[in-house]
């Protein structure tokens, strides 16, 4: 094996392998550029950045601006700092992945090993869920929540993103329930395990995989969410978003540059987290050995 | 009335019927295997008795009673699949006590369960295993000691060898014999390899187009197929089948047919009731151990007889030459003993033992005699 295996390796030679790296080092460079000045920025006092040089490094390290963003900088008419936006967007994207995710896994299990008469006009509505512009159901969701009661609160954006989310979690995990066996469905069924039972103990532990793609997507989707959060929060139920553009766009007189960098790095971090964490546990093959492979 | 009652039962998909009206009748500690090839309705009857798959119309009952209203797990049955259908988040403990944990056994009678059957299956060391880490053959086993440990009425096995290599998959079929042989439990098996049919059950349904063609024991369907799908399907090599013409002579039978080389090739056939039958076109069927060289013909046969044929083609199987001719149009296998010395395109004297042919109608397909 070892052998055939470096035979079908491509062979590079010192000068394509150079070349190769360098292509590679430029594009890193200018996809970390942006980062690389937000990160130095929001690190600086506002005289620095004033004074030019966005690139250069900070001469005073600073981490005044952090403070700022977080806890005293005016957002809109107060000067609460992100603090209690992010709070608001933590409060809302949880349950909202949590609901949808289940959700989600639910609907698949349904779609995929209790099918009924009419499931695939239903997938097909669901699919056709996902490619509703947003823009389109901004009123008739605006009023829906009137109805509810639910306008201008944490759990009407909560609804929202769950309504949303629904048909690509359905998508996802339909689709991987579709490879999972049936037989052990009816295994499950023989041995004496009703409907709950089975994805509760058969089909969820093995959705580790799907169930992590599903959350990565769920949880960056609604998290940098701006449009709902600006039609139908009200100032007590912003999340970070909404809250960021006001941090920038609201600030009278000195445009305080460091605190906004670092306010859109602190916007950031949470899906930034999420791959770094949840992707580790993206690992594949969970499945096998279930059946002869 | 038996243990596993099959009554009149039907399956349809819409307009389309996959099982006509069936009746098959198990007798508590048998072994029915249902054999046919794909698509003959074998796996929808087993899924049927196990409550995966409605019963269209009819009933299925065990010890008498009526199930066709039942959720699998009520019918006290275990399953054994064709994919084994081990959890694969489970190791190999707690797929085996699933079951019993579902029906509310408490863990230490589970685990003591659980125990007794890996030591039956000889998979003591594997407990702590995951699916995964287990090779097809103990996949097998831990698949068979999920469906032991319930203790179920009925056992049904849907194609259980048919994912094991060759070798392992003649081990498995003795394993299992064994196992009903020492349990005694009733057990439905689906198969369409008809050497595991006749070398495990008591009794075989041989089924093709969603018809039970023939009920009976092995050697039943074997000596006695009630018409030329059994015939053919059930042995291997199978049976040799080709068109004959009756002629009447002296008040005995005759089955005449041409041979490759020109003229004709004349059997006396046993029954000299067929001598009414003066010119009726037959379909012959002789099994290939029923054509022998002379020397190793069936020496408590009364009916041997000799056909001089051309030889086509030897294929030597180690054991025994197999002789290929022509009767009658069509290839005919004769099983030759090793050290016979037979050459291709020789004539050669055939020993014909009639006793165990048989006569089928070549409209209907049916048995003649």
């Amino acid at each position: 094996m070892a052998l055939a295996s470096t035979d079908t390796v491509i062979r590079t030679g010192r000068t394509s392998r150079f070349i190769i790296y360098t292509v590679l080092i430029v594009f890193c460079i200018y996809y970390l550029l942006p980062l690389y000045v937000m990160l130095v920025n929001s690190l600086k006092p506002l005289d620095e950045i004033r004074g030019g040089g966005m690139l250069s490094l900070p001469q005073e390290w600073t981490l005044a601006p952090w403070g700022s963003a977080w806890s005293t900088a005016q957002i809109g008419v107060e000067a609460t700092g992100l603090r209690p936006y992010f709070l608001n967007s933590l409060l809302m994207v949880v349950p909202a992945v949590a609901i949808s995710t289940m959700l989600g896994a639910l609907n698949g299990y349904v779609l995929t090993k209790w099918r009924f008469r009419g499931d695939t006009i239903i997938f097909g509505l669901m699919l056709f869920g996902c490619f509703i512009p947003f823009q389109m159901v901004l009123i008739p969701m605006a009023r829906m929540l009137g109805l509810m009661g639910l306008a201008g609160t944490v759990p009407g954006l909560i609804f929202v993103h769950l309504v949303y989310g629904i048909g690509f979690s359905t998508l996802y995990f339909r689709n991987y329930y579709a490879q999972f066996p049936d037989e052990l469905v009816r295994a499950a069924m023989i041995d004496g395990a009703g409907f709950f039972r089975i994805f509760q103990r058969i089909m969820l532990p093995s959705s580790g995989p799907i169930a992590v793609v599903c959350i990565i997507w769920q949880f960056t989707n609604i998290w940098n969410d701006f449009l709902f959060g600006a039609s139908f929060a009200d100032f007590d139920s912003q999340p970070m978003t909404v809250a960021l553009n006001n941090l920038v766009s609201s600030s009278t007189g000195v445009k305080e540059y460091n605190v906004h960098f670092a306010g859109a790095i602190m916007a950031a971090l949470p899906t930034l987290l999420v791959y770094v964490v949840a992707g580790r546990f993206f690992v594949r093959g969970l499945m096998a050995g279930s059946v002869k492979g | 009335m038996g243990f596993l009652d099959i009554k009149n039962a039907t399956k349809s998909y819409g307009t389309v019927k996959v099982l006509h009206e069936t009746d098959i009748s198990v007798e508590e500690g048998e072994f029915l295997v249902l054999v046919g090839p794909s698509g003959c309705g074998k796996s929808t009857l087993l899924n049927m008795i196990a409550g995966l798959e409605e019963v269209t119309s009819g009933e299925i009952a065990i010890r008498g009673n009526r199930m066709n209203e039942v959720r699998p797990a009520d019918r006290n049955i275990a399953m054994v699949f064709q994919s084994y259908a081990l959890y694969p988040n489970m190791n190999v403990a707690q797929n085996i006590a699933f079951g019993l944990e579902m029906h509310g056994v408490v863990k230490a009678e589970r685990d003591k369960a659980v125990q007794g059957v890996a030591e039956l299956l000889q998979i003591t060391q594997l407990l702590d295993r995951k699916p995964g880490q287990l090779s097809g053959g103990q996949r097998q086993r831990v698949a068979m000691g999920r469906a032991l440990v319930r203790d179920p009425d009925v056992f049904l096995f849907d194609e259980p060898l048919s994912n094991l290599d060759a070798k392992l998959r003649v081990d498995m079929r003795t394993e299992i014999k064994k196992l009903h042989q020492k349990l005694g439990r009733t057990i439905v098996y689906v198969t369409h390899d008809q050497i595991e049919a006749l070398t495990l059950s008591t009794r075989i349904a041989v089924m093709f187009g969603g018809y039970v063609q023939q009920l009976g024991t092995p050697k039943e369907i074997y000596d006695n197929p009630a018409n030329m799908f059994v015939a053919g399907f059930m042995g291997s090599p199978s049976m040799n089948l080709f068109p004959a013409k009756l002629s009447a002579a002296d008040g005995k039978a005759f089955a005449n047919f041409a041979l490759a080389e020109g003229g004709t090739g004349s059997l006396a056939v046993p029954d000299p009731a067929l001598a009414r039958h003066d010119g009726r076109d037959i379909i012959l069927g002789i099994r290939p151990e029923a054509i022998t060289d002379p020397d190793g013909a069936d020496r408590n046969s009364k009916d041997i007889h000799h056909v001089e044929a051309r030889v086509e083609i030897t294929e030597p199987a180690g054991s025994d030459t197999f002789v290929v001719t022509e009767f009658g149009g069509k290839e005919v296998t004769g099983r030759f003993r090793a050290d016979v010395d037979v050459k291709p395109a020789k004539v050669q004297t055939f020993a014909v033992n009639m006793e165990k042919a048989v006569l089928f109608d070549p409209v209907t397909e049916e048995r003649v005699v």
